[in-house]
């Protein structure tokens, strides 16, 4: 075991959303940091590391995913649904997916950028329909840090005074795709309102060190020009460059050491290079792993004072694991057919999309979902050309065949797909959860996580109208509809626990220490030096996606250390 | 003089395949363009990604037999007889033979498939596949190509043509023959400024103005953002 002689005034555990932000904001404010990282070093500006204006024919599989390379051979993301070595399991009869990147940046380098608020309504769901439990913060304490996140990171959109949907400091938005054109007609003539996507794209310069989009569509491959937001080019750099944060990469936490009196005192790691055990001593130690992966620090975390693991004296850590609930369809445009080929590549997924707009409707489930609207005329990746010319039976024309005539039926029938992707919000569960599997250890000798997660009947009935909903919108956009309606027998299509990576809750903050792990700035209760800045602490997912969310609280927890340090409360 | 398995096939497919074949294996003559295949990447692969695609370009999982039929059967979906190329142009059976052996669930369909098409076309016609005249070969595609039929006989030949239709497409269109043929301009760096106006006029569509009016000038792209307190864009 080596020990760094130097005592951090902070530890970042996790170098994310959330870890980076933590970094960033630390730093910032004159503190020493260590972040510690399990992954390896990544900037896609590098040439070694870029696959962004790869063509397909740069990869022998033409870009076809792997099970290293789930989203494809180009896409940024080291890591996936398995990571050799770090296994996790689940209780029987139950299924859940776990996506984990291990990166610096993490999931940051590879995610939809789609960046949105809460609203007023989302920190308050209890008061409203009478599950869950509300958060105990409200829009009106997240709001100064949304406004900052917005100016420092950059994203697009419009204020649309949308009641929860909230304004914000928007750069203007890119203009619809041709298909898009095709869904704000149908979901106008459908009483359904579109609006202006919002991401984390800087279609405007924000500042002099990160670029501005040039349009490709491949943010999923991380920019080297940084013009999306990545937590590595966007905080973690700057961060580093202030000469005040060591970045420990491809370095486990295994644990958050505590002393006798409970508080934390540093953490130990696990160098994956050399398998030699290292500790890093802090003043306080933030956690930011992934709300899975931080329940699972904490969890490992025993001691004497710390019985049950380190924040856990409520039992609730790894309980209300919750993600969001998804569902898709798509359709074939025939006023698509025969399109004008032009570069319609745009910026990385949708322009448009349409948030809850059912809010106080009679329906048989709470809570409620947006859609995010997909087509286009992409890259030809591997799988493009596959099923060719099966839009024909639509036409009245026969399938299949051979010869020259394929490639008519290609350039036909390009960029004719609309499609839609529903992404809704699940009620949180006490019994759904994560906890240390007692009979496993991954290859560092840490206990795996096992997982025990059901989805509801709001979530299904929630699915059964997404089913309905795309339908409606993509039949009223000219569409005929492919594939079948899951019904009853596949839960109408919803995804799997986890699928939709979206895994908030596992450290749910609260005033009440017996049913939270945190306080309302993500301070554990049991230990007033050790924090949490990923979604473990969100009491609610909210029909939106989590990570401009988990930006905001993390620069508010930081503020907050920052704060507590220089009342010398820690 | 020894030949290496690219040189092998090369010869196999250029001259008849066997006594009493009529033509080469390659349906239009057109000569065969052997594109390697990339081995060495210059992107982001992790050490654990370059071992594995070492061990899959190291592995031989098809005989000579099996290349043959695959490069023949692609020559016939994609044929070279036209200005972006064809199949075998554009370097299709080493795509073929890599995602196959990279993809677990694709090796038994198509080895099984190129077997079923032999033994076919040994009753039918008393050779193997290759080794039978084209207009013979085709006759066997024109039943085996269409998945709408019915005949219980053919329908393992149906599902293998299907998939070798699958793969020879999506190779060919991941390559620069393939882009040139469907005309994809993108993957640049471009300023996305909407739909050609004359593109949406067709469709009989037009951009609202109030819509318009929110989304960004793109002269203005580099002007560094600056808001008014009220959220409004003020550059
Ligand atoms: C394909 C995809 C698309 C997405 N699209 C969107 C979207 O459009 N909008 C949205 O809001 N969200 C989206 N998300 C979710 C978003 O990526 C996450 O919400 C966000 O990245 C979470 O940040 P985080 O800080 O909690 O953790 P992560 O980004 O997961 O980072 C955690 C880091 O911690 C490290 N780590 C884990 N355990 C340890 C340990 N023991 N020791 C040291 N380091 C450790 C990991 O290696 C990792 O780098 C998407 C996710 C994916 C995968
Ligand atoms: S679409 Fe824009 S932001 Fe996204 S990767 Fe391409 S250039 Fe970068």
């Amino acid at each position: 075991m080596s020990t760094d002689d130097t005592t951090y005034d902070a530890i970042v555990v996790g170098s994310g959303a959330g870890g980076g932000m933590a970094t960033w904001r630390l730093a910032q404010a004159g503190l020493r940091v260590a972040l510690v990282e399990a992954g390896p070093w990544y900037d896609p500006a590098h040439d070694s590391q870029r696959t962004q204006f790869r063509y397909p024919w740069e990869s022998p599989r033409r870009g076809a995913s792997t099970r290293l390379r789930p989203f494809g051979d180009f896409n940024a993301c080291i890591g996936g649904w398995e990571l050799d070595g770090e296994p996790f399991t689940t209780a029987e009869g139950t299924d859940f997916m776990w996506w984990r990147a291990r990166m610096l940046g993490g999931r940051t380098n590879h995610w939809g950028r789609i960046s949105l608020r809460f609203g007023p309504l989302d920190f308050k769901r209890r008061d409203i329909d009478g599950l869950g439990d509300n958060w105990p913060i409200g829009y009106e304490d997240v709001k100064p840090y949304y406004d900052k996140v917005d100016k420092l990171v950059g994203v697009f959109g419009t204020n649309e005074g949308l009641p929860n949907d909230p304004d914000g400091f928007f750069l203007p938005p890119p203009k619809p795709r041709l298909h898009e054109m095709y869904y704000i007609r149908g979901a106008r003539s459908a009483g359904v309102p579109v609006f202006p996507a919002r991401k984390s794209i800087l279609t405007k310069r924000i500042n002099d060190e990160r670029g501005v989009c040039v349009y490709c569509r491949q943010c999923d491959r991380a920019c080297s020009l940084h013009a999306d937001f990545s937590s590595s080019t966007v905080l973690i750099y700057p961060a580093v460059a202030s000469g005040r944060v060591d970045v420990y990469t491809n370095t486990m936490v295994r644990k958050v050491d505590t002393s006798p009196d409970g508080s934390a005192t540093g953490v130990s790691c696990i160098d994956r290079g050399n398998r030699r055990e290292l500790r890093i001593n802090g003043r306080s130690v933030v956690l930011a792993a992934s709300a899975c992966s931080t329940a699972r620090i904490l969890l490992n975390s025993i001691s004497a004072r710390h019985g049950s693991g380190l924040g856990n004296s409520s039992g609730h850590v790894g309980r209300y694991l919750h993600d969001s609930t998804g569902a898709s369809r798509a359709a074939f445009l025939p006023e698509l057919m025969d399109r004008d080929v032009y570069n319609e590549d745009g910026v990385g997924g949708m322009h448009v999309y349409t948030p809850w707009w059912l809010e106080g409707a009679n329906l048989n489930f709470a809570r409620g979902y947006h859609l995010e609207i997909g087509g286009g005329m992409g890259m030809p990746s591997y799988g493009f050309g596959f099923a060719a010319n099966q839009y024909k039976e639509f036409l009245g024309e026969r399938v299949g065949g051979y010869g020259n005539g394929l490639r008519d039926d290609v350039r036909r029938f390009y960029g004719s797909r609309l499609s839609i992707a529903c992404r809704g919000e699940s009620v949180p569960q006490y019994g759904n959860y994560c906890e240390l599997d007692p009979d496993v250890v991954d290859e560092w000798g840490i206990p795996v996580l096992r997982f025990d997660y059901r989805w509801t009947e709001q979530e299904i009935n929630q699915a059964r109208h997404m089913q309905d909903t795309m339908e409606e919108l993509l039949e009223a956009s000219g569409g005929i509809l492919l594939g079948d309606k899951p019904g009853p027998e596949r839960q109408y299509g919803l995804t799997q626990p986890g699928e939709i990576i979206h895994e908030v809750g596992t450290t749910r903050m609260g005033d009440d220490p017996a049913t939270s792990v945190t306080n309302r700035y993500g301070q554990l209760h049991d230990a007033g030096n050790v924090f949490v800045a990923d979604a473990g602490t969100f009491v609610s997912q909210a029909d939106k996606n989590p990570t401009w969310t988990i930006l905001a609280l993390a620069w508010r927890t930081s503020d907050y250390i920052v704060e507590q340090m220089q009342q010398r409360n820690l | 003089m020894k030949m290496n398995r690219r040189e092998t096939l090369k010869s196999l497919l250029l001259a008849p395949l066997a006594a009493g074949a009529a033509t080469a294996g390659c349906a239009t003559g057109a000569p065969v363009n052997w594109t390697e295949l990339p081995r060495e990447y210059s992107y982001g692969r992790t050490e654990a990604e370059r071992q594995r695609d070492r061990e899959l370009f190291a592995e031989s999982y098809f005989s000579e037999h099996e290349l043959v039929t695959i490069a023949v059967l692609c020559d016939i979906i994609l044929p070279s007889d036209h200005p972006n190329g064809g199949a075998l142009d554009a370097g299709l059976p080493d795509f073929v033979e890599f995602i196959v052996k990279d993809r677990e669930t694709l090796k038994l369909p198509v080895r099984g498939g190129i077997a079923w098409l032999d033994s076919y076309a040994v009753a039918e016609f008393g050779a193997d596949f290759v080794n039978i005249d084209e207009p013979q070969r085709l006759s066997i595609c024109d039943r085996i190509a269409w998945p709408d039929v019915e005949d219980p006989v053919l329908q393992p030949g149906i599902r293998f043509f299907s998939l070798m239709r699958d793969l020879t497409l999506t190779g060919y269109y991941t390559t620069g023959q393939g882009f040139r043929d469907l005309g994809y301009q993108g993957n640049v760096a471009n300023v996305w400024d909407g739909v050609p106006a004359e593109v949406l006029a067709r469709h009989g569509l037009q951009y609202e103005p109030e819509w318009l009016a929110k989304c960004v000038d793109q002269s203005r792209r580099n002007i560094i953002a600056t808001w008014d307190d009220d959220m409004n864009l003020t550059s």
